[in-house]
């Protein structure tokens, strides 16, 4: 498998996919700390893992099932008390499209 | 003695007996964070009114002579774990205003119990970091030396404690964060096994691997803690339905029947230090002359957990903490005049350092074309650290090692070295993976007078084994009962 190191190019595109903004000085840094941090990580490359299946939960748990009952969770304005801004029982976002 | 440096099980006789009131013992709590929280920085939020409320309504139900283990019992609770109406930030600019709606699963079973809640505790922004630097709050200093870190992420639970600012607390451990701090501070810290805690109402860092679990004063306390937080709950749903032992009989005096595994790849861990190695030695000699017996185990894949755990928890993390966007809760930047920007600046004004570096590391793990190369070879990693420790426990009931590599260190030394801070995880993060069972027990004291930390972990839901190792440990030793003097 291939490991790519990284560089500023890909900071600011994985960045963006993140929805984050960076300055150009943690852009720098970033850059230099991550590629450390995944020349380190590609050690686990050093493993063979073919036919070794993939664990996600360290539990095996399958379908966790409940009765589906009707309950009253929380209010809708209590929900909404924590909200930046909110109208008539709505969440406000700036607008979507132009 | 002061009534704050009580332990759980001691100050439960002294309520009952009628000797004192939990309103006197709270007091007492309180007026101790108001006098060393300046040097220590442990809370995030005292709830001095609520506690003093709930301290009455305790005091009521022992007159009626309803009470459980925990009734009256001043509490803290990490700041990640959500409490109705009460502030819960995860010390992190996004939630600096955020007032959970409801409890988490751990705290209404405190409150069922009649717990006293004093306070939400400092710990590294959204649980990510060894350090407790990375809180966008406040510093946390260890007790035992106000120029070193308490550890971390829980290192305000584990502070807390040691220090006397609460009776007992909780905190969350996705790679060492409750068992790493306990050893830095000298306290008792347990992880449960994956599963066992219900998580509902913990603010997610990487779902697959954190736990909460108890931070106290000693094994007895760790026992009765992990008793009232543990059990199946239906609102989350990778909790498993299977019966909670009573921990506090597992502590029984005798170690005769059980086998330690000491697992050969840990001895020739890079930066290991000679005097946490040796307390390390001299515990297993202990263990040994209490009547257990020791057996060579093997974890070949050891030096793969790091890696591996630095794909999976920031693919995690980036995942869950796509949340945090400005419109539900927390801080919004109210500049933006349109929702990509204003989902863009939210998150970078209100994110630290840390977490926007493993927001970055993990979205770039995710991304298209690296998912098979980082996620997927992390995860078979991850199948093999698992069998590992399946072979080791068909002949040890437990494994004995150090829990950090070295004693606390200084305040700023490894802050601008993230790969250095992630290493001195080494011991502690294959059980996360692996979802097993670990206990930090106080087992020595550098020659600087810095606590060291003993680490046994256990097979899945093999909780009692760790509790009746520990307590052994600890009734044989002197450890625990040395305070900080602050």
């Amino acid at each position: 498998m291939n490991f790519m190191t990284i560089n500023r190019d890909d900071i600011i595109h994985v960045a963006d996919l993140a929805r984050l903004e960076i300055d150009e000085e943690s852009i720098q840094k970033f850059a230099v700390q991550i590629d450390d941090i995944l020349k380190y990580i590609k050690i686990i490359n050093n493993l063979n893992t073919e036919n070794i299946a993939p664990t996600s939960h360290a539990i095996v748990l399958t379908n966790a099932f409940r009765d589906d009952e009707i309950k009253q969770y929380i209010e809708r304005d209590a929900l909404l008390e924590n909200s930046p801004e909110k109208d008539n029982g709505s969440f406000v976002v700036p607008k979507v499209v132009g | 003695m002061k009534l704050y440096e009580l332990t759980i099980k001691k100050a439960h006789e002294l309520l009952k007996s009628r000797e004192i009131s939990s309103q006197e013992l709270t007091r007492t709590v309180l007026d101790r964070i108001t006098e060393v929280e300046e040097k220590v920085g442990a809370y995030i939020t005292t709830a001095s009114d609520s506690a003093m409320r709930e301290a009455m309504l305790a005091d009521e139900s022992i007159a009626k002579g309803n009470m459980s283990e925990l009734t009256g019992i001043p509490i803290a609770v990490k700041d990640l774990i959500c409490t109705k109406g009460m502030r819960t930030t995860c010390a992190s600019k996004i939630l600096y205003n955020f007032i959970p709606p409801y409890d988490a699963t751990v705290i209404s079973k405190l409150k069922k119990a009649g717990a006293v809640i004093v306070g939400k505790l400092n710990m590294d922004e959204f649980a990510m970091g060894s350090s407790t630097e990375n809180s966008g709050i406040k510093i946390t200093r260890n007790p035992w030396d106000l120029t070193r870190i308490p550890g971390g992420s829980s290192g305000g639970s584990a502070a807390a404690v040691a220090a006397d600012m609460c009776i007992g607390s909780l905190g969350s451990d996705t790679g060492g964060s409750i068992r790493q701090p306990a050893s830095h501070c000298g306290v008792v810290g347990m992880k449960p096994t994956y599963g066992r805690v219900s998580r509902f109402g913990l603010v997610a860092f990487a779902s697959s691997l954190d736990q909460i679990g108890p931070i106290t004063k000693d094994v007895t306390d760790c026992a009765i803690l992990a008793g009232v937080i543990s059990g199946y709950d239906l609102s989350d749903s990778t909790s498993v339905p299977r019966d909670v032992p009573d921990y506090l009989s597992s502590l029984t005096h005798g170690m005769d029947s059980v086998i330690i595994g000491v697992p050969k790849e840990y001895d020739s861990t890079e930066g290991l230090d000679p005097e946490v190695s040796a307390a390390v030695k001299n515990a297993r000699n202990v263990l040994e002359n209490l009547g257990a017996k020791c057996v060579d185990v093997s974890l070949p894949h050891t030096e793969y957990a790091v890696p591996a755990y630095y794909v999976i928890a920031p693919s995690e993390a980036s995942s869950n903490l796509a949340r945090f966007d400005g419109v539900k809760y927390g801080f919004r930047d109210k500049e933006a005049k349109e929702l990509l920007e204003m989902y863009k600046n939210t998150r970078s004004k209100g994110f630290g350092s840390e977490v926007k570096r493993r927001i970055i590391i993990g979205t770039y793990c995710l991304s298209a074309g690296y998912y098979d190369a980082y996620y997927k070879k992390a995860s078979q990693v991850r199948t093999l650290i698992t069998e590992d420790f399946r072979k080791a426990f068909e002949i040890c009931d437990v494994i004995i090692s150090p829990v950090a590599p070295t004693p606390a260190f200084k305040i700023g030394e490894k802050v601008d070295d993230p790969l250095t801070m992630y290493l001195s995880d080494i011991f502690t993060l294959s059980a996360n993976l692996a979802g097993i069972p670990g206990i930090s027990v106080p087992c020595g004291f550098s020659s600087g007078g810095l606590p060291i930390g003993l680490q046994l972990l256990g097979r899945h839901f093999g909780e009692e084994a760790l509790l009746k190792t520990a307590y052994n440990f600890e009734q044989a030793t002197e450890f625990h009962k040395k305070k900080p003097n602050i």
